[in-house]
């Protein structure tokens, strides 16, 4: 056995770490975040009582949810409705992999990166399903078919949306996306893609089941949807999932339309800093919407999807094809 | 076992079809049914095909109850009744009884009571806003709403003590007179409302979602709402002008300009319109209402022969050790003095018509109480106006009804 790879084994291993925690905490942080912005639009204070300003709300919030009990309905399908939550996670979660933070980081430099990202975001609907059924009860049923339909049509669009970029890129790798994005004359691709970049922002909300498309777990509906059975734990898996998708959706929409890391000058030091300012500005996108606007209804949000976000993103995209065909 | 649930098991023994109907039991534990409102679902998809509506969850006798307590403390029992706006209730307790005693409330009295009716008419219709945004998805709304109907009810308890169950009303007249510093909170509150209705109206307005889950959801003919037996925004809502106020004026509604906003469609949206502005003209009442206190200054605001033999002469002082009830037990004198006969009074309470009918035997205590509740009479019309409608619209039915169930069940 050859013992001189072990050494950057170990230190792989350490960086995955580092990143994992590093994500988990942003991820934590946003729920707090969440709520203080949305408590400052809606003239509330918001999470002040657990440390400082309230800073370690979300780590209390953890705390709280492991120490819960992991209750189990005696009716469900017991190794389904325990698998679901990890599913949808990890197939949540491992998608920030391949976005790149930085020209000498990330970690994993796949050439179909965007074409990963898009099959393990279709995969975590499969969690969602695969829980509303396990479940047995009528309101996570009825959330699972709305959000695997919802999921699965959005995801067209959205594709279509993204295809666009990648033919003015003309590769699937995010890293070459970035590149021929600062090679490009406008810098970013938000401004030649200004329709595909809407598409995308508004099939990732509704990908991620934010309002106004949180229909799968419309409280005032379907109590919550997919996940009502759930406690403890594995109902805090859901919860992290769907951030993870807000934040992945948010870095692929940085890297794909606003040039990625990319900024105007280089700021020595923070080699991360346009990224992250890109991505939290996405991010309180998200979050601003979710305080302004009202759900759609079912039907209607299938209405906007098949009838309006698709034909306008193919239209896009033969556009976008024409012009680099002559161009 | 109450009978949807008879219907939908026998279903399934005898059906031979393949296809099943969804059966989903809504309620009573619902985040959006507005209390313990139970509703038998059968889907198709997400259509509804029939609803069931099944009330009595939070029934609790009170018009059995009403009939072994004097006359003056039922008036706490109506606060329990539509505890969003429990000062109609009071009111409309204390106007029957007046009726049956043939007593003359003075015009201070009357003016005080239409002022806070009116301004439970406002804190209703913020709640009914803020909790019809909210099952919507709007959650800035409701707590838009809340953070005024706070202030409404901050005056509330200036007034009276108490925040949620007023009875502030007694019967010929009120208990107390307002204070320089109630008027002058009201005199502010009127100012700056209408700004405040024009914020909402701004969130939700000219929202394209607002108003594709709004139009055209529920349309309640006027044929319809008249033979549904609807009542208050929801008939005016439809394009029927009828408020008892104008029909039928009680307490200090013949002195004060006002108009009755009516709808066009009879959909949700009309409805939601409806409210929005009868939200402005309870607020121009209060005004009116406000300016002529100042003619009435020094005027008692309870009639001289009010039955206050009613009310307990004298409590019970506390023995050494005693009974932490002990104290309150009513101990007055038990007369009669009560005229036999029978009353009937209705008012516009803001969900609706909200009438008593009451029977005296001379005693001092009802003979038969009997409350017709907007709320039960809308909740029946559920069914009717959810037919092949979607999961989500019924939400924004039950919320455009306005349904109290403590005002259903009783």
């Amino acid at each position: 056995m050859d013992l001189s790879l072990l050494p950057a084994f170990v230190i792989m291993l350490i960086i995955y770490l580092v990143l994992l925690l590093l994500a988990l905490l942003h991820v934590a942080y946003l729920t707090y975040v969440e709520r203080k912005i949305i408590a400052r639009m809606q003239q509330r204070l918001g999470p002040n009582r657990v440390g400082p300003r309230g800073l370690l709300q979300p780590i209390a919030d953890v705390l709280k949810l492991l120490h819960k009990e992991d209750i189990i309905p005696s009716a469900v399908d017991r190794p389904v409705f325990l698998i679901a939550p990890l599913i949808a996670l990890v197939c949540g979660a491992s998608g920030l992999a391949f976005i790149p933070l930085w020209d000498k980081f990330v970690l994993s430099n796949l050439n179909v990166g965007l074409l990963f990202i898009l099959a393990l975001s279709s995969l975590s609907a499969y969690g969602v399903i695969l829980s509303g059924w396990a479940s047995n009860s009528r309101y996570a049923f009825l959330g699972a078919l709305r959000a695997s339909a919802q999921v699965i049509s959005y995801e067209i669009a959205m594709s279509l949306a993204l295809l666009s970029v990648v033919l003015m890129a003309g590769s699937f790798n995010l890293q070459e996306i970035v590149r021929a994005q600062a090679e490009s004359p406008f810098k970013a691709f938000v401004f030649p893609q200004i329709i595909a970049f809407f598409i995308f922002m508004v099939s990732a909300i509704a990908e991620t089941n934010r309002v106004p498309f949180d229909l799968p777990e419309a409280e005032t509906e379907l109590v919550a949807g997919y996940f009502v059975e759930y406690s403890g734990i594995r109902f805090a898996l859901f919860y992290l999932a769907e951030y993870f998708g807000m934040v992945i959706m948010s870095g692929l929409a940085a890297t794909c339309f606003l040039g990625g890391y990319l900024g105007p000058f280089e700021i020595p030091g923070l080699p991360f800093f346009w990224f992250l300012l890109k991505l939290y500005l996405l991010l309180f996108f998200y979050i601003w919407v979710r305080a302004t606007l009202p759900r759609y209804r079912y039907d209607q949000l299938m209405g906007l999807g098949w009838k309006i976000l698709i034909p306008l993103s193919l239209a896009n995209l033969f556009l976008t094809a024409l012009f680099k065909l002559w161009l | 076992m109450s009978s949807p649930l008879i219907e939908i098991t026998a279903k399934k023994n005898s059906s031979e079809a393949i296809v099943e109907p969804f059966y989903l039991n809504l309620g009573p534990q619902h985040p959006s049914t507005h209390g313990v409102l139970r509703l038998v679902l059968e889907l198709d998809g997400e259509t509804i095909l029939r609803c069931d509506p099944v009330v009595g969850y939070l029934h609790r006798g009170v018009e059995k109850l009403a009939e072994n307590l004097n006359y003056n403390q039922t008036i706490v029992l109506s606060d329990r009744l539509d505890y969003i706006a429990s000062v109609a209730n009071n009111i409309v307790f204390a106007l029957a009884f007046e009726k049956l005693f043939n007593l003359k409330v003075p015009r201070r009295a009357r003016l005080l009571r239409t002022i806070v009716g009116e301004m439970a008419r406002i804190s209703s219709h913020l709640l009914w806003l803020a909790t019809h945004a909210l099952d919507i998805g709007a959650m800035t709304v409701f707590l838009y709403c809340f953070r005024d109907r706070e202030r409404l009810l901050n005056i509330f308890e200036k007034i009276c003590g108490a925040r949620l169950t007023h009875s502030y009303v007694r019967i010929g007249g009120v208990r107390l007179d307002f204070t320089v510093d109630i008027v002058e909170d009201l005199y502010k509150f009127t100012e700056e409302f209408p700004h405040l209705i024009t914020e909402y109206e701004t969130l939700i307005d000219v929202n394209r979602i607002w108003l594709k889950r709004t139009k055209d959801i529920a349309v309640v003919t006027p044929e319809e709402a008249i033979n549904l037996g609807l009542t208050g925004p929801v008939l005016r809502g439809s394009g029927i002008p009828y408020d008892v106020r104008k029909f039928r004026p009680y307490d200090a509604y013949d002195e004060v300009e006002f108009e009755v906003p009516v709808g066009e469609k009879g959909d949700t949206y009309d409805r939601y319109r409806v409210r929005m502005i009868e939200m402005r003209q309870s607020n121009k009442i209060i005004r009116q209402c406000l300016d002529k206190l100042k003619e009435t200054e020094g005027e008692p605001v309870l009639a001289e022969d009010s039955p206050d033999l009613l009310i307990p002469e004298r409590v019970r002082e506390p023995e050494p050790k005693p009974h932490p009830k002990r104290g309150f037990i009513f101990t007055g004198r038990e007369v009669s003095v009560v005229p036999v006969g029978e009353a009937f009074a209705s008012i516009e309470s803001p969900k609706g018509e909200l009438a008593v009918y009451v029977v005296s035997d001379g005693s001092n205590r009802p003979w038969r109480l009997r409350l017709r509740m907007p709320s039960f009479v809308h909740i029946s019309a559920i069914p009717e106006l959810t037919k092949g409608h979607m999961i989500a619209d019924l939400i924004a039915i039950i919320g455009t009804l306005d349904v109290v169930l403590g005002d259903c069940d009783r």
